[in-house]
């Protein structure tokens, strides 16, 4: 062998021996786990950070909470001008009904970010058989819903409590005293509790009608329709009896209801709030149940 | 592999509506590889489900690695990986993103369950496609990764629902090699169900057969397929072409046969009565043998006998 052959051998990787190349499978070998194991009931921690990191991968969707933050930018300004225009002090004043309002406005990208995040949770599981895999590991199907909700309800809060409760403290911050605050000491329970209502109403409502449907498309157009329908309905029933004691059949007029007795604003329809609250509570009741029937290892079909 | 039983069963009756998927079960897993054999239908993917607890059984008690199924089912998650039937993945996800996110599932720290993704898609032959959607795998790679997600958080047992389902021959035997190498290299236990028995013969020492929601036989296949009496292999001629009869008639003398894949049948003689029963019934019926080899006992044998007790 001359150097040139040689060196030309070293450099090439030896032949694998003919049983080997046969069994190329196992040559990587399988090892058994010795190392240690999360303790239960954290299962639901790596399905919601897993779903959060899959939309904030998706261009589109940064895009629309961006565009849910421009209200946001408004109403600083709006804060902004009030404290230290003086002549926009009576036009722009800021009070509780202003962060109503500010929610209110972000009822229509709550949900677009419903529809967007929430139709595939769990029909695209069940359009790949997902859920058998997910309930074959050491998670209970609570903790999958729960794992579930969590990525909904997160970007929803980000775009209701996060931004609100950042327009308080801008208020504090911009007026120099916190004499707004102990005015208004109301506000950041009335913001809490009715981001909460809001994001747990459309969320569950959202997970229950993305379980009963293999196709994220038909569940988001399912999920317009009750919205949109039920708010006709509402409509409909005020043109005939000329009353909006009938609201309480309307998804979006519950909520307002609640959100204007959170604020201590006057209701703005004729039905009683503790209606109003009881048809939210029994929807997400209602979501509950379905949740509890559709997410299973098994479909049983007798 | 230890013999004490991994997987006990203690009456078990699952009931969907009216009908009984499984109906009285009472049977007992040994450690190792073992086959869960049955027709379509006979109630082995509900066994296996009824022992991850997906299924609640109406009557009846079961057990898996000492670990009661109604009192501890994530206990027995954490210890057991499953490996479904049908096609199953998490949707937008590539292969090593959803082989650590099952290991993290099952409770493995983030860093562990991303080694052993690597090392277990290279165990099962998908290393080289561990960056691709797996939306965009073929049957046999989803097949394989089914196993990798099963096996990612190291499991004590395995339940493998029908692996090679699907597959072409050459990722059937890949398969198999797998499963065989899992249950008798890898101190893995595992149940393997399936409908064919080449499958079960090659990969498990002993095996459970199931007919109509029962238990219809089980034991090792070696002690399974010891002769009770003697088979062979047998070819005939009717007088009227019609072989209905003549397999009555033998039936009715207490003879086993089914039919092979080729036109001969394969008739099973129990006790010592060999050949010489076979021709004295050919000859009482007027049928011609044409063809009459003993034959050895094989898994098909007595997957027969025990279907037709059942």
């Amino acid at each position: 062998m001359t150097d040139a052959e040689a060196a030309a051998s070293a450099q090439r990787p030896p032949a694998a021996a003919p049983e080997a190349a046969a069994t190329s499978i196992r040559d990587q070998g399988y090892r058994r786990y010795a190392g240690g194991r999360a303790p239960r009931g954290q299962a639901w921690l790596v399905i919601a950070r897993s779903g959060i990191r899959t939309m904030i991968g998706k261009r589109a969707f940064l895009g629309l909470l961006l565009l849910a933050w421009f209200p946001f930018f408004v109403r600083a300004v709006q804060i902004y001008a009030a404290a230290n225009v003086p002549q926009a002090s009576q036009l722009l004043a800021v009070n509780a009904e202003t962060f109503r309002q500010f929610l209110d406005q972000q009822e229509i990208f709550v949900f677009f970010i419903t529809v967007y995040v929430g139709a595939g949770l769990i029909a695209n599981d069940r359009r790949a058989n997902a859920l058998q895999i997910y309930l074959s590991k050491p998670l209970t199907r609570a903790e999958y819903v729960f794992g579930k909700l969590a990525i909904l309800a997160s970007f929803l809060l980000l775009v209701t409590w996060v931004p609100a409760i950042v327009l308080l403290v801008v208020q504090i911050a911009f007026a120099g005293n916190f004499s707004f605050l102990t005015n208004n000491f109301f506000l950041f329970p009335a913001i809490t509790v009715f981001a909460c209502v809001q994001v747990i109403l459309g969320a569950t409502t959202m997970l229950a009608l993305s379980s009963l449907s293999n196709s994220s498309r038909y569940v988001g157009i399912l999920y317009a329709a009750v919205v949109f329908f039920t708010q006709a309905i509402s409509g409909v029933l005020f043109l005939v009896t000329r009353s909006t004691s009938f609201s309480w059949v309307s998804f979006s007029a519950n909520l307002g209801q609640i959100g204007d007795v959170l604020f201590r604003l006057r209701p703005r329809y004729d039905t009683p709030w503790p209606v109003s609250f009881l048809v939210v509570a029994l929807v997400i009741a209602a979501s509950g149940v379905v949740l509890e029937r559709r997410v299973r290892g098994v479909e049983v079909v007798a | 592999m230890a013999d004490t039983a991994v997987v006990t069963l203690e009456g078990v009756t699952v009931l969907y509506g009216r009908s009984a998927a499984l109906r009285d079960v009472t049977a007992a897993f040994a450690g190792g590889a073992v086959g869960l054999l049955g027709p379509n239908g006979a109630g082995k993917s509900t066994l296996l489900k009824s022992l991850l607890g997906f299924v609640a059984p109406d009557r009846g008690r079961m057990q898996v690695l000492g670990i009661d199924v109604a009192a501890a089912p994530l206990d027995i998650r954490a210890r057991v990986g499953y490996m479904p039937e049908s096609d199953a993945h998490i949707p937008g996800m590539n292969a090593v993103s959803f082989v650590a996110y099952c290991g993290e599932l099952a409770g493995l720290p983030r860093v562990d369950a991303m080694q052993r993704a690597h090392e277990v898609l290279f165990y099962v032959g998908l290393g080289e496609a561990r960056y691709r959607n797996v939306e965009t795998y073929s049957t046999g790679m989803k097949q394989r990764i089914k196993l990798a997600q099963a096996l990612v958080h190291d499991p004590d047992l395995l339940f493998l629902d029908e692996p090679t389902n699907g597959m072409d021959p050459k990722g059937r035997d890949e398969m198999l090699d797998l499963v065989r190498d899992l249950g008798h290299n890898k101190g893995v236990n595992l149940i393997l169900s399936s409908h064919l028995l080449p499958d079960v013969e090659y990969t498990c020492d002993s095996v459970v057969v199931m007919d109509k929601g029962r238990v219809a036989t089980a034991g090792t296949i070696d002690a399974l397929k010891q002769p009770r009496g003697r088979v062979y292999e047998l070819r005939v001629k009717t007088p009227s072409g019609d072989l209905d009869a003549f397999l009555a008639r033998l039936q009715a003398a207490g003879l086993d046969c089914h039919a092979t894949d080729e036109d001969v049948m394969r008739v099973f003689v129990p006790g010592s009565g060999g050949a010489r029963e076979l021709f004295a019934l050919a000859a009482a019926e007027h049928v011609q043998v044409r063809h009459l080899r003993p034959s050895v006992p094989t898994l098909e044998d007595v997957f027969a006998h025990a279907v037709g007790e059942a």
